[in-house]
């Protein structure tokens, strides 16, 4: 395994909640609570989590657009939080991002060359004065954008041209480390992809290490050479994509696969469908424990008392990190490998909540709490009538 | 790299002759202009605007080389002090053939209006200079100062400005303006600490609305993306936000400027503004307001004046804020034909662009609408 490039230790991002006249501290939000990682040179580490598990706050304190309010990120042997003033400067060459909305991640006042090229003025000694506008063409020449639309201005471009140029800002100063936050979650899918290839040609040809955040399972499983799962400021779950992907042994893993939508008409219906109660709790005040357990199908007394560690588990070849006490392995991605999967394959063992998708016209088994039961083809308002033993939950009475 | 496509497109040929004018264009898009120079360019498309800046020179030069400015003569025939002999009945002798003796009419003291206006239009203009430099200097850096640092400099800077508010304005110039009357005994240097004085003072509204601006300018992820560059909060004001607000800066400078003569005739109408022999435009209609229905050229040829200047400031600076913002395609009427060529031209290109690199297909398609 190449070398480490980037170690984080325990951070953690606590955002006081103030109150009152004189604004004291009543409570902390807690975003990011005691994330630890290593990413290597040239890899792909993907993060992945529902909105609000803190993955958007991580990039930015790993970025230090943030202080944390504890732990330490170590870069190429350096502590990035103890620098300061121009030794952050120039550490800021080494690690740079890629924002989510291309639309105000790029100044509207300014041209694609003054946009691209700011780095360089900042940074005057990477490269020479003469050779700025040549160097901001070569780099609009990298991510596939005409070098002669230099002094277009952003609104000129379409949404995926921005993303580009905001990917030939990122890459400007050759770091080390790419922080992608969301990269393509802004744009249309077949947008998507063509930015996705440019990121994976750029850490060919650059030997680049990717930060990838993303809440989209296919994106980052195709970017990605290992994934971390976040839950509610935590890392639940890290291993390489296939150790995720096909082995998870999380809980929350599992469920969070068994929502990726399945291209294949063929398996419609008849996949395994995790479907959690209730909400994401508040992260300012995360369940005691096991912060998962609140919604977690296997739940048991230990889990609300006991935070379950976040260590090797097995996972039937080898074993991979995960936080839970009664981690196993469950495939939840189907694929074309297994064509014809019988409707009730999918019922585990402790079957409660989980139950096998079926076609709009079945009736589901009896006895089967029908909590587990969700067809993607029906919308959601079904759900509520007829279902009283189902607690509507109030993302849908919003909707 | 634009003279090689000048070249390959000189031809005699009328369509070729277009197809150049598209590709010098575009080349000179390529080369690249100095966002002074567009910014020059696009004030230039908007005719309201120029027409403004000719109207705006044309009555600071009437003002000063009419009755000139002092130790340097004009070449008007009375000052604003004379009382030649009143004329029938100080009518104004202006008409299509010429000026005459009195243009603007007479005063019932006989005193020339066209040499008494030219001098409160100077007075005028001195005042609105004096507030717009001051205000535009003050509520910049104040609201800037505070909405991008936030904490202890807002808390501090925002107190001071609700401090000023609650002040009325009227009154506190009135204070301090009377101070000055009795240390300042120079016409024109007591006009000056007048137009001082509001600008110390009228700078509030600016700040609070350049606050606001910034503070959500700053949280946008350009201003990220800065920082992360490794740019200074300096270079980050300077350069990001204040370009992305002049549009709000300059709006509120022109409202002010034309605040700013109301409320320096309104000191003058109280007599604590610009003092007698000396005249500012406000003075003017309010010393002639009983002549409203008498004589009512007293009253109109300094309204003329007030509305000359007012108007043309408010779309100098509309020009301006147009000029500034990259996204509006405000152009003279006369010229759209051209620049809608221009633009279809420059669609095509994109287009064709695309196609060449491999970029995008959504080259000319909408792009995505930004998620809520």
């Amino acid at each position: 395994m190449p070398e480490v490039i980037l170690r984080a230790t325990d951070l953690v991002k606590h955002y006081p909640i103030k109150a009152g006249v004189l604004r004291h501290t009543v409570g902390h939000v807690k975003a990011v609570d005691g994330v630890s990682f290593d990413l290597h040179k040239g890899e792909t580490l993907g993060i992945v989590g529902e909105s609000g598990c803190g993955k958007s706050t991580l990039g930015r304190v790993l970025m230090r657009l943030e202080e944390p309010t504890s732990g330490s990120v170590d870069f190429d042997g350096v502590d990035m939080f103890q620098q300061s003033g121009s030794a952050m400067r120039r550490l800021r060459r080494d690690i740079q991002i890629i924002f989510q909305d291309p639309y105000t991640s790029l100044n509207p006042r300014k041209t694609v060359g003054d946009i691209i090229g700011e780095p360089f003025e900042i940074h005057r000694e990477v490269v020479p004065k003469g050779g700025r506008k040549k160097a901001v063409q070569d780099l609009l020449d990298v991510v596939g954008l005409n070098p002669e639309h230099i002094n277009r201005y952003p609104h000129q471009f379409s949404g995926g041209q921005r993303q580009r140029i905001g990917i030939a800002r990122g890459i400007a100063l050759r770091p080390k480390v790419l922080i992608c936050d969301e990269p393509v979650s802004a744009l249309d899918v077949s947008v998507q992809a063509q930015v996705v290839n440019l990121l994976e040609r750029l850490q060919r040809e650059m030997g680049l290490a990717y930060l990838f955040i993303a809440h989209d399972l296919s994106v980052v499983r195709h970017i990605s050479d290992r994934v971390g799962v976040m839950y509610l400021g935590k890392m639940v779950e890290l291993g390489t994509e296939d150790e995720v992907y096909q082995r998870p042994t999380h809980p929350y893993t599992q469920a969070l696969l068994s929502a990726v939508p399945v291209p294949d008409p063929t398996l419609r219906g008849k996949r395994e469908q995790i479907v959690l109660s209730g909400d994401v709790p508040s992260p300012a005040n995360p369940p005691s424990g096991c912060r998962f357990h609140t919604r977690c199908f296997k739940a048991q007394d230990v889990c609300s008392v006991e935070e379950p560690e976040f260590v090797q588990r097995p996972d039937g070849a080898g074993g991979h990190r995960s936080a839970c006490h009664f981690a196993e392995v469950r495939q939840i991605v189907p694929t074309s490998d297994i064509p014809t999967r019988e409707p009730d394959e999918g019922r585990g063992s402790d079957g409660a909540r989980i139950g096998a998708g079926a076609p709009p016209e079945d009736v589901p088994a009896p006895g089967v709490d029908e909590r587990g039961v969700i067809d993607p083809t029906r919308p959601a308002a079904d759900y509520q009538i007829g279902h009283d033993d189902v607690a509507p939950e109030p993302r849908d009475r919003q909707s | 790299m634009t003279t090689n496509q000048n070249d390959t497109g000189v031809s005699e040929d009328a369509v070729a002759k277009v197809a150049d004018e598209a590709v010098d264009g575009l080349a000179r898009e390529t080369e690249g202009l100095s966002q002074g120079q567009i910014v020059r360019k696009r004030f230039m498309h908007n005719t309201p605007a120029v027409i403004a800046v000719f109207v705006l020179v044309f009555v600071v030069l009437l003002s000063l080389t009419s009755i000139g400015f002092g130790p340097v003569p004009g070449w008007w025939q009375w000052g604003f002090t004379e009382q030649p002999p009143v004329q029938n009945g100080g009518r104004p002798t202006l008409s299509l053939t010429g000026l005459g003796d009195h243009p603007f009419g007479q005063d019932n003291l006989g005193r020339d209006l066209f040499a008494m206006t030219m001098r409160g239009t100077q007075m005028t203009l001195l005042v609105m200079v004096l507030v717009g430099v001051l205000t535009g200097i003050i509520g910049v850096v104040i609201g800037a100062a505070s909405g991008y640092f936030r904490g202890w400099t807002e808390a501090i800077l925002m107190r001071l400005t609700d401090i000023i508010i609650i002040i009325p304005l009227l009154i506190l110039a009135a204070v301090l303006g009377r101070m000055a009357i009795t240390y300042v005994d120079t016409g024109v240097l007591r006009v000056a600490a007048l137009g001082v004085l509001i600008g110390l003072f009228a700078w509030t509204a600016l700040a609070r609305l350049v606050r606001a601006e910034i503070m959500s300018l700053r949280e946008r992820e350009f201003v990220d993306a800065a920082r992360l560059a490794g740019a200074s909060d300096v270079r980050i004001i300077f350069k990001h936000i204040l370009p992305n607000s002049v549009g709000v800066i300059t709006v509120n400078l022109t409202l002010l400027l034309a605040a700013a003569v109301l409320l320096e005739t309104a000191l003058s109408y109280l007599g604590l503004g610009v003092q007698p022999p000396d005249w500012s435009l406000g003075r003017l209609i309010s010393a002639n307001q009983q002549a409203f229905t008498t004589r009512p050229w007293l009253f109109w040829f300094p309204g003329l004046f007030i509305i000359l200047i007012c108007l043309a400031i408010n779309f100098i600076g509309d020009g301006l804020r147009d000029a500034f913002d990259p996204r509006q395609k405000k152009f003279n009427p006369r010229k759209a034909k051209e620049t809608d060529a221009h633009m279809l031209d420059e669609t095509d290109a994109v287009t064709a662009d695309a196609a060449r690199s491999g970029a995008d297909r959504d080259g000319n398609a909408p792009g995505p609408t930004k998620p809520a």
